[in-house]
Parts: C-alpha cells; sequence; structure tokens
C-alpha cells in the first residue's frame, strides 16, 4: 500500500523541495543534466586557475602536435594548447549565452506584459514586429545585425538577444493576458493596487514557470548561435579562445588529419548545448507536473 | 512545398537540343558520341568525371564564383577574369619559360603575336602599327578585323572602373588613339613613350571582342552591349564557354578552329567552384579532380611530398604580403617608431606559420643600400626586440603605446596567424595590439581608399612586373594602394620618372636603387614575404604560371 | 462557406504588414551593412573616378528615402535587381537555387519525421522507461551538435576515410546530366525523366547534407510527438476505447496518434522554416548551392540586391507556410477559428 501511495501522491503537496528530489530520484537523465551543469560552472569559474598553459601564448616550435601526455588534446596552428583554450573558453561562451538570454528575458517580459495587460493598438503594433523578426530566418537576421555593427561580443549578445525577444514576450503575453481579468487580479487592483504593481507583482509571477524552461533551452541555442556566427566568420575577436571560432577554424585542419582541433572545441561545445537541453527538459518536468504521466 | 518550386520554375537559361537520342545519357557521354558532338549540341550542364572522361577532359576545382563572362563589365570578380583569357584573345601575348624547379612560367620579357601577327614602332616611336593574321576567325568563323580591334579598345578606355584604370596604366587613355587603318591593320598612337604600353596589350584586359556580334545586341542604353556578353563571350579564344552556372561551375569546350595558337589537347575544362578548401584538398587527394588551384600553402606543403601529385609553387611576381602602418597617426609619423616595428616582427615565424614556408622570405638583408634592381628583394630588417626597443626609447616611445591592428576577413588564413604573432612580439616591446577583423566588403574601403587603418596587412601584387610599377601603386601618395598615406617628395618625383622610361635606359637603375633605399630607411611598408601561387596537379602536364593568377587552360593536357 | 473564405482573406490581409516590415527591415539592414559595394565592385585597382561612377550605377549616389522607393517601387514589379556578385538578376539566382535548399530541407524533414514520430510514440508508451530516457538524450544530443561540425565530420568519414560517400560538391557529381527541369528538384525531374541513373546520382549526393539536418531536426520533433501521444492517451476517450475492449494497436494508431497529429503538425512548420535557415551553414560546408549559401556571401561582400531578395523570399516562404498551416487546422478541426489565435 505505502508503496503505491510513493508514486502516486498528487506532487505538490510534497512541497517544492520534495518535489524537486522526486523528479530528480525519478528521472536519472535530469540529474546527470545537473552535475553536468556543475562540472560547467566548475570550468568557468575556475578556468583560469587550473589550466596548464597561457591559451594565449604561441609556440610556432610545438604547432599542430596531436594529443599527448603534455598536451592533452594537443596544439594548434601556432602552437598553442588546445586544452588550455577549451577550458578557458567555457567562461565566454557562458557568459554570451547567459547575457544574450537575460536581455531577451527582460525585454521580453516588459514587452510581452504591456501588450498582454493594456492590448490595444499598442498589442497590434507588437504583434505585428515580433511578426516580423520572426518572418527572417533567424540566424540570417542575427548574421546581418553582427554584420552591420561589427563583430564584438556585444553585438553578438545583441544580435542573440534580438532573435529570442518575441519567444518570450509571446510567452508572457499569452500568460498575461488569460490573467488579467482572473478573480486574483481583480481582487488586487480593488485593493487599491496601481495597474502595474498588479502587473509586475500579482500577474507576471505566474509566467515564470514556462520561461524558466525557455531560458534554459535559450542557453543552449545562443551558444549554438553564437557558433555558427564563429564559423561564417562573424564570431569574437581573436587570439580570444571561443569554441565556435575553434570549430570552425579547426573544420580546416580536419581533413589533413589534425582532428583535434575541430573536435575537443565541438565536444565541449556539444558538452554545454546538451546540458542545457536536458536541464531545460528537467525543468519542465518540475514546473509542470501536469506534463508527467 | 513541392509547389513552391514550381511556382519559381520559369528557366533562366537556354537548354541544349539534342535531349533525343539518348538511350543512356552517362553511357553516352562516357562513349565516343561525346567526342563528335559540336558545342552547340551540348546540353546545358555536360560534365565528366576525371576517372570516367578520359585525356579529353580535366576537371578543375577552385575557391570562389565566377560571376560574369565579361572583364570590363561592373563588378566583375578577380575569378572572372580566366574566362577573357580562355575565351579571347589578344594583340599579342607574353612568352613561356621554365623555372628552376622545371615548372612553366609566363616570361614577361618576351611579348609574342596572338592576334597580331606582327608589329612596329612608327611615327618616330609614337606610334604602334599592328599587322593582324589575315587567317584569324571568331568562334563563330567571322574574321577579326581592326574595326574588332578598336571597338574592343574603345571599349575598354571607355567603361570606366577596373579595365579603364589598366588601359591607363599602359598610357592606352582615349579612344582616339586608336585607328583602324585598313581591315587587317590596326594602329595605336601613344600619348608618351612608355615600355609599360606593349606588356599592358598582353594583360587580359584588351580582349578582342567580335564587335558585330557585340553590336547587334548594343541597345541605346548599353552602346556596349555589357548585359549580351556578360552572359554570352563573343570572342576568338582556344575555349567556348559551353555551361556557366556562377556559384556551380563553368564548362570550356574547345574550339577546333581556334587561329591564334596551337589547337588545345583537350576538348573540355570544367572549373567547379568549391568554396570549402577542406573539401577541394579531400577531391585532390583521392583523385577525383585534375587540378587544385590556389591551394592554401598548408596544403601545398603537406602535399607536395605526395608520389601521385604534382603541386606547383610559384612565387607571385612583383608581390609582397606588407604590414603597413599608417603614417596619418601619430606614433607612426616617426620613422623610428617604423623601423622599431620592423625589427620586431617574428619574421620566421610568420613566415613558417602563416605561409608554411611558401614563398620567398623578404627579410634578413644584409645591406641598407640595393645591389641590384631586383624586385621585391629582401629589406634589410630582422627580428631583433632589443634594436626595437631601443628605437622606441629613442622616439620617446620607451612606454609604448595602443594600436588596433587590422586583418581581412576573407584573407584570415594566413592573416590572422600572423597578425597574432605579430602582436605578440609587439606586446614585448610595450606596444598593445587588439587584432581587428573586418570584413571583406570594408576591407577595401577601410584600408585602400579610406586609408584609416593605423596598423594594417597588406597583400598588393603588380600585374606588370617592373619595380616602378609597384613603387607607382603602393609608395606614392594618393595612390590606390598606399595605404600608409606615405608621401616622400624624392619617390614623388623619381616614381613617374622612372614609370615610363626604358629599362636598358642608364638612368633607369640608379632611379630604381635610390627609391628602394628609400623604402627600406623609412618602411612605411614592412614586408613579410613574397606570397605564392599554389596549383596541384594529377597526372597533367602544361600547367604555367600567370601573372593574373587564373587558370590559363589552354597549354593543359593529360599524361 | 463563404464564412471561411472570409476568415481566409482576412489571414491573409494580417500578413501583409509583416511583408512592409520585412521590405523596410532587410532594407534597413542592408545599408546598415559596412563596407562600401561600390569599391568592392569598381575592382582591384580602381580609382577614386571610377569608383563614383560605379556608385552612380548602382544608385547608391542618391539619399537614402529614394534609394528605399526605388527598390519598394522595384519589388512591387517583381524586379529584385542584379546580384552583384553572381552578376545575375536575382531573382533568377533565388528562381534557381530555391529548390535545391527545399529538396535538401524536405528530404531532411522527411527523414527526421520516419525516425522522430516513431521514436516519440515508442517513449510515450513506456514513460520513465530506459527507452524513454535513451531516446530523449539520443534526440536532444543531435540537436546539440552544431551543424557545420556534423557535416564536416561526416564527410571526414564517409568521404574520406571509408570512401562510400560521393565527394561533396553539390546536387550532382560530374559524371551525371542535370535533368530537364521542370520543377527544379532532381530527385523529381529525373523520376519524370525516367532517367533513374541520375535520380541516384542526386540522391547520393543528399545523403550527408540531409543526415546532419536530420540529427538536428529529430529533437522537437521526437519530443512533441511523446507529449502529445501522451496527453491523447491519458484522455478519456482512450480510456473508453481501451474499456471497449479495442485492441492496444488499434488504440494507439487509430485514436491516440490521429489527435496527436495536430501539434505535431505544428512542430513540424516551425521546424520547417528553422531548419531553412540553419541550411546557410549546411549549405556552406557541402558546397550546396541553395539560398542560404548564396546569402552568405551576399551578406560578406555587401550585396544589398542579393540580400533583400533573399530575406524576403525567406519571408515570404514563412509567411506562406503559416498561411497552410493556419488553414490545415480548419481543415482539420473545424472548432478552430482565427479569433481564438
Amino acid at each position: 500500500m505505502s508503496d503505491i501511495t510513493t508514486s502516486q501522491v498528487p506532487v505538490k503537496q510534497d512541497g517544492t523541495l520534495a518535489h524537486i528530489g522526486y523528479v530528480l530520484r525519478s528521472n536519472p537523465v535530469t540529474l546527470l543534466a545537473f552535475t553536468m551543469f556543475a562540472i560547467l560552472l566548475l570550468a568557468a569559474v575556475l578556468g583560469p586557475v587550473i589550466v596548464p598553459y597561457d591559451p594565449m601564448e604561441s609556440n610556432a616550435a610545438i604547432a599542430l602536435q596531436p594529443p599527448s601526455m603534455a598536451h592533452w588534446f594537443g596544439t594548434d596552428n601556432l602552437g598553442r594548447d588546445v586544452f588550455s583554450r577549451v577550458i578557458l573558453a567555457t567562461r565566454l561562451d557562458l557568459a554570451i549565452s547567459v547575457a544574450a538570454v537575460a536581455l531577451s528575458f527582460l525585454i521580453g517580459s516588459v514587452l510581452g506584459s504591456v501588450a498582454g495587460y493594456w492590448g490595444g493598438w499598442l498589442d497590434t503594433v507588437l504583434n505585428r514586429l515580433f511578426d516580423t523578426i520572426m518572418a527572417f530566418p533567424l540566424f540570417v537576421l542575427a548574421m546581418g545585425i553582427v554584420a552591420a555593427l561589427g563583430n564584438t561580443v556585444e553585438n553578438i549578445v545583441y544580435a542573440t538577444a534580438v532573435i529570442n525577444i518575441p519567444f518570450y514576450a509571446r510567452l508572457v503575453r499569452a500568460e498575461v493576458n488569460i490573467r488579467r481579468d482572473a478573480g486574483f487580479a481583480q481582487a488586487a487592483k480593488l485593493a487599491g493596487n496601481s495597474d502595474i504593481r498588479v502587473l509586475a507583482l500579482h500577474i507576471f509571477p505566474n509566467a515564470l514557470p514556462p520561461m524558466m524552461v525557455q531560458v534554459s533551452l535559450n542557453l543552449g541555442w545562443a551558444i549554438l548561435n553564437a557558433a555558427g556566427l564563429s564559423f561564417i566568420g562573424l564570431g569574437v575577436r581573436p587570439p580570444t579562445a571561443e569554441w565556435g571560432i575553434m570549430v570552425a577554424e579547426g573544420a580546416n585542419f580536419i581533413v589533413s588529419g589534425e582532428w583535434w582541433l575541430a573536435f575537443f572545441p565541438g565536444f565541449a561545445l556539444m558538452f554545454a548545448v546538451f546540458t542545457f537541453n536536458l536541464l531545460g527538459d528537467g525543468l519542465r518536468d518540475m514546473v509542470d507536473p501536469r506534463q508527467r504521466s | 512545398m513541392s509547389s513552391m518550386g514550381r511556382a519559381f520554375s520559369p528557366f533562366p537559361f537556354k537548354k541544349g537540343t539534342d535531349m533525343t537520342n539518348e538511350t543512356s545519357r552517362r553511357g553516352f557521354l562516357k562513349g565516343a558520341g561525346a567526342t563528335v558532338l559540336g558545342a552547340a549540341a551540348l546540353p546545358f550542364l555536360k560534365v565528366l568525371p576525371a576517372s570516367a572522361a578520359g585525356k579529353d577532359v580535366i576537371v578543375t576545382v577552385i575557391g570562389q564564383t565566377i560571376n560574369s563572362l565579361d572583364l570590363h563589365r561592373t563588378g566583375t570578380n578577380r575569378p572572372s577574369y580566366q574566362v577573357a583569357v580562355n575565351a579571347y584573345d589578344r594583340l599579342v601575348s607574353f612568352g613561356t619559360k621554365t623555372m628552376p624547379d622545371g615548372s612553366l612560367s609566363y616570361d614577361y620579357s618576351v611579348i609574342e603575336p596572338e592576334v597580331a601577327e606582327s608589329w612596329e614602332f612608327t611615327d618616330n616611336d609614337m606610334a604602334i602599327v599592328f599587322k593582324l593574321r589575315p587567317e584569324g576567325k571568331f568562334q563563330d568563323g567571322s574574321p577579326i578585323t581592326a574595326q574588332d580591334v578598336k571597338w574592343s579598345f574603345d571599349r575598354a578606355v571607355s567603361v570606366g572602373g577596373f579595365p579603364t584604370v589598366q588601359m591607363k596604366a599602359g598610357s592606352l587613355e582615349n579612344p582616339e588613339q586608336f585607328e583602324v587603318v585598313d581591315d587587317l591593320t590596326f594602329k595605336i598612337n601613344l600619348l608618351r613613350k612608355s615600355k609599360l604600353t606593349l606588356p599592358d596589350l598582353a594583360v587580359p584586359v584588351p580582349m578582342i571582342i567580335n564587335s558585330k556580334v557585340a553590336l547587334e545586341h548594343a541597345t541605346e542604353a548599353d552602346p556596349w552591349a555589357m548585359e549580351y556578353l556578360h552572359k554570352t563571350p563573343a570572342g576568338s579564344g582556344a575555349f567556348k564557354v559551353a555551361a556557366w552556372k556562377p556559384g556551380e561551375q563553368l564548362v570550356y569546350e574547345r574550339n577546333d578552329n581556334w587561329t591564334s595558337g596551337p589547337v588545345p589537347a583537350v576538348k573540355r575544362v570544367v572549373i567547379r567552384e568549391v568554396p570549402s578548401p577542406a573539401t577541394r584538398r579531400a577531391l585532390l587527394e583521392r583523385g577525383d579532380i585534375d587540378m587544385s588551384f590556389d591551394m592554401p600553402n598548408k596544403d601545398a606543403k603537406e602535399l607536395s611530398g605526395a608520389e601521385d601529385m604534382t603541386i606547383v609553387t610559384t612565387p607571385v611576381e612583383n608581390a609582397i604580403y606588407c604590414l603597413c602602418p599608417n603614417l596619418a597617426f601619430e606614433p607612426f609619423k616617426d620613422k623610428r617608431v617604423r623601423q622599431a616595428i620592423a625589427f620586431a616582427v617574428p619574421y620566421e615565424e610568420v613566415f613558417q606559420t602563416a605561409a608554411y614556408g611558401r614563398g620567398s622570405p623578404m627579410w634578413g638583408g644584409t645591406s641598407a643600400t640595393p645591389e641590384d634592381i631586383a624586385w621585391p628583394q629582401k629589406f634589410p630588417y630582422s627580428t631583433d626586440l632589443d634594436k626595437a626597443k631601443a628605437l622606441l626609447v629613442e622616439a620617446g616611445y620607451g612606454d609604448g603605446f595602443e594600436v588596433p591592428l587590422s586583418i581581412d576577413l576573407s584573407q584570415s588564413d594566413w592573416m590572422e596567424p600572423a597578425a597574432l604573432l605579430i602582436q605578440e612580439n609587439l606586446a614585448k616591446i610595450g606596444i598593445t595590439a587588439t587584432i581587428e577583423k573586418i570584413p571583406g566588403a570594408n576591407w577595401r574601403t577601410a584600408s585602400l581608399v579610406e586609408k584609416r587603418l593605423p596598423l594594417a596587412l597588406e597583400t598588393f601584387g603588380g600585374w606588370l612586373n617592373y619595380p616602378c610599377y609597384y613603387f607607382f601603386w603602393a609608395y606614392q601618395e594618393g595612390h590606390l594602394f598606399n595605404s600608409s598615406n606615405y608621401r616622400n617628395e624624392e619617390i614623388e618625383t623619381l616614381t613617374p620618372e622612372a614609370l615610363h622610361m626604358s629599362v636598358e635606359d642608364p638612368d633607369y637603375a640608379p632611379k630604381i636603387k635610390r627609391m628602394i633605399e628609400i623604402a627600406w630607411d623609412e618602411v612605411p611598408r614592412i614586408a613579410l614575404w613574397q606570397p605564392a601561387l599554389n596549383v596541384g596537379t594529377r597526372d597533367l602536364s602544361g600547367y604555367e604560371y600567370w601573372f593574373h593568377r587564373q587558370p590559363d587552360v589552354r597549354s593543359l593536357s593529360k599524361a | 462557406m463563404a464564412g471561411r473564405l472570409r476568415t481566409i482573406g482576412l489571414r491573409i490581409t494580417h500578413a501583409i504588414p509583416v511583408i512592409l516590415g520585412v521590405v523596410v527591415v532587410s532594407f534597413l539592414l542592408t545599408r546598415a551593412l559596412p563596407g562600401d559595394p561600390a569599391v568592392y565592385f569598381a575592382g582591384h585597382a580602381a580609382d577614386e573616378a571610377s569608383i563614383e561612377e560605379v556608385r552612380t550605377a548602382l544608385g547608391l549616389d542618391k539619399p537614402l528615402p529614394e534609394q528605399f522607393l526605388v527598390y519598394a517601387g522595384n519589388v512591387l514589379t517583381g524586379d529584385l535587381g542584379q546580384s552583384l556578385s553572381t552578376g545575375q538578376p536575382v531573382i533568377e539566382d533565388l528562381a534557381h537555387r530555391l529548390p535545391a535548399s527545399l529538396e535538401l530541407t524536405l528530404t531532411a524533414l522527411l527523414l527526421s519525421c520516419t525516425i522522430a514520430i516513431p521514436l516519440g510514440v515508442l517513449a510515450a508508451t513506456r514513460p520513465g522507461s530506459a527507452v524513454d530516457h535513451l531516446c530523449r538524450v539520443l534526440v536532444t544530443a543531435g540537436v546539440s551538435l552544431p551543424t557545420f561540425f556534423t557535416g564536416v565530420l561526416l564527410i571526414y568519414i564517409f568521404y574520406y576515410l571509408l570512401g562510400i560517400a560521393p565527394s561533396p560538391l553539390g546536387r550532382l557529381d560530374f559524371i551525371y546530366i542535370e535533368p530537364d527541369r521542370i520543377t527544379g528538384f532532381y530527385l523529381i525531374d529525373a523520376a519524370i525523366a525516367g532517367d533513374w541513373e541520375t535520380w541516384t546520382g542526386a540522391l547520393k549526393q543528399l545523403v550527408l547534407p540531409a543526415i546532419t539536418l536530420t540529427l538536428f531536426t529529430l529533437a522537437p520533433l521526437a519530443r512533441m510527438t511523446r507529449a502529445a501521444m501522451l496527453s491523447a492517451l491519458s484522455s478519456d476517450y482512450i480510456r473508453t476505447a481501451r474499456a471497449a475492449g479495442l485492441t492496444e494497436d488499434k488504440v494507439l494508431f487509430t485514436y491516440a496518434f490521429r489527435n496527436a497529429l495536430l501539434p505535431v503538425v505544428t512542430t513540424l512548420g516551425m521546424v520547417f522554416s528553422f531548419t531553412l535557415g540553419a541550411n546557410v551553414l549546411v549549405e556552406k560546408v557541402f558546397a550546396w548551392p541553395g539560398i542560404g549559401s548564396y546569402a552568405v556571401e551576399a551578406l560578406v561582400v555587401s550585396d544589398y540586391a542579393a540580400v533583400q531578395g533573399f530575406v524576403l523570399a525567406m519571408a515570404l516562404l514563412f509567411v506562406v507556410l503559416n498561411l497552410v498551416i493556419d488553414l490545415s487546422y480548419t481543415l482539420i478541426d473545424p472548432r478552430i477559428g482565427f479569433e481564438t489565435r
């Protein structure tokens, strides 16, 4: 009898922490995702301390050496240590994606709330604007923005943010729209709260759970997006270490046998995106128990 | 969604006519059937693999797109110049010489007949009279006349843009200079005596167009038939263009009745565009193609030992890859700062890492004055950080300064490693350089037209192989490739004097030596190395290097 | 029926401001691109006078609003201008390259569906099992790989090392002749012509780039199928069907799957437009002569007309696609009206 209750009891009653624990226990993949995320964070925070070599220092004498005990991931065409560069790039890549996603989260939330709460012509105009952005092939729009503004880290962040804004704004708009006339919102308004206060403190928080899922998935997209930009030459400036640019440059060396140049940063890239994607799935399970059967 | 494809389907290209007698088109192509087919009967895209084609077809890969079949058109890019070479003729051409390594190269010291069978200087050397070959025929069978030559030259000097500039380099500036004496006699009246005029007639620009065909398609708005010739060559060259799909390929079909030289050995040459250098390398290594044109240095270095491949590396004449400090910016106004940078560059590492040792070193010269007028030759600088540091201190920049080091995104294959190594050494003498990648579209504007990059890499090479020609473009103030904003009074007077002067003139060598000496001392351009053109071939003979650095397929044959 | 026609008309009018917006934004974006096309296209030894000539010839010496009016007027008449980098009218370039991109994208999506939908159904029937987790990890791994990296890796393994894939040289190897153009899709055209050799040749070229894109598109389709199947399986009518003693196969495929199809179709539409964008990188790797690689080249050299034409074509495609999806909803399920969306 007790066996049945532990697995069948509606999760909400157990409290949030217990629910998280439940999800992690019942879903080994999500547990794995959290572990991987911890590794990423560790590499990002401790990166500069733990790398064995100066990732910027070239040494033409040892250029293009295959992986060895001295250089775990080999060396690149300038004799730089690939392992050090891969580890050090973690911080930059995470920073780019977090900054881009935070920016689109903020702007998207504000625009979406405004559109959803007040509606009317503002809603129409904003909706058309989002439609227009989404009608572009998003990667090409990002390319255009970076090409127009110049290829710096900030501009990559802006471009990635711009193409993601509509997703957040749409989500928030829908959630706000449903709830603006809900009983609790009316009650809060009758209690003398201003529109903005009601919107910010009572209605908007309801949109947070689905948005967190979107955030996590988007972090992965943002990394891929930055890597794609690097591949066509619109990435960060050399000699900065960044996964995308390392894969893009390394790709030219694969046919001549120097596979390690592209493989290891490519693997790191995949590891990070994989982590965020799994994390997004896991988060969805946590915030939206209805999705589970 | 397939309806989308149909909605857009008006087929823009002419399609051939021989789709009737095909049992198996593949087998039909392989067999003897292909050899008896005229070009007119070719279907749009008839191509063959290197392996299946036998000796008649050569498959070549290039990295860029051919965007026009007419060199004179605005916007025609460099890879398209090869059409002017292979599908058109000029009055004259250059000779051929054998290089020390046994490879072939054009010979700029020998001018040979092409459409013209002979020429002589008249009117006290102020005119050249050309006698055209009486048997000369265009690809459509009509005779080549002096009227065609005049129309073509008039076009080149009138349309503006690159062709007009290049004609001007040979003192060919306005249509009044070109005179039709009779059908087979053409006269050029010279504005000045210049050693550059005759060689300039052998560059791809003054190609001879079938004016009868062109005029049929000319309109009032388009008197030079730009639209027609853009897609349809009308020349007398050794090859006809059988198919052209920008972004994919161009197919040459032999002109069996070529009158300006020996008919080529191969019937068909396929120029396939493959943007990825890694793919081009794989294709060559696996034997799927006969020739890879303009290979990256790294591939050339690694494949040059291979048994079944031949890699020909030819130093590009009259070209230097340079680091250019811009004199419009404060620290670089001081000669000592420029010299300090010239002593700071890690030349050997740059040469090995960025060029993989392909090309010729341009550093480590021993004397501050040149012994001969060879150009380019080794600059008297080599890596010496102490000297560099001392020069900086002397100039009052002992604490260093900050400067952006700009590179071209589309050339980042060599510019990026070179810039990184230079950046590292500059840091050692206190100069903080940040690397800026500039997209291809912006590069020319920023570096050459506006000349606003404080420190940048530069690649100028002159088509006409004379030192004075290089100085004219790269060291005279205001000229396009002088991206350093350099001005020196002596250079300003010496260069125009030497430019048109005969090389045999006793005054020539002293002038050039003085110019080189100044260029070395003042270093507005810090020479890194002389670049090389790498071409990989399999079982192919007759490849010849040309100054225009495009494949001249006329001489090729299969072993 | 009249009501439906009216809603369709309404839906189309909704698309008009979007298209206008795209025209304006693409114009502004190209003008914001760095570099001066006049300089770039005047050639490698052009002086200032000839650059000015080119600028005038391109109409770039006029003020921006005037340039925009000229551009908008031309677009209305179907004239997208001339691409400077290929030297062809943009409309011809697009007409030629769009089928290449579509053929690749559709093949990839077809492949993706045949793998992802059964995977999703399988995962949904055994939620929480090892199969479910494995499916999730696999498809997520696929979507986590940058497409250009997958592409290069596949070329290296299957062409360079193993030699079983044909050379990555676009849509057809040297051996074959392009089939007579009817649809622009080589597979279809070759089939119509009955030329099975060329058909096989075209298919061979398609395999690697299609797999690259497929790996990238598995995840959204598989995940959506799983979710839709789960919610369908937990619904009342399935319980009723099971209670009525119908076989599990019948319940699964006739009732649950059919009802799960709608969200999957929606996702498919999104994935399709997304994949067309992602093509940019794959086409570059495989020398695929599609519109993606065209756009990249054009963007790098500030080829205004080509970039604008590409963006416009993609936007139109997107708008049409959404329209088709919306309309197909009403056909599948008449309860859905546009007002609720």
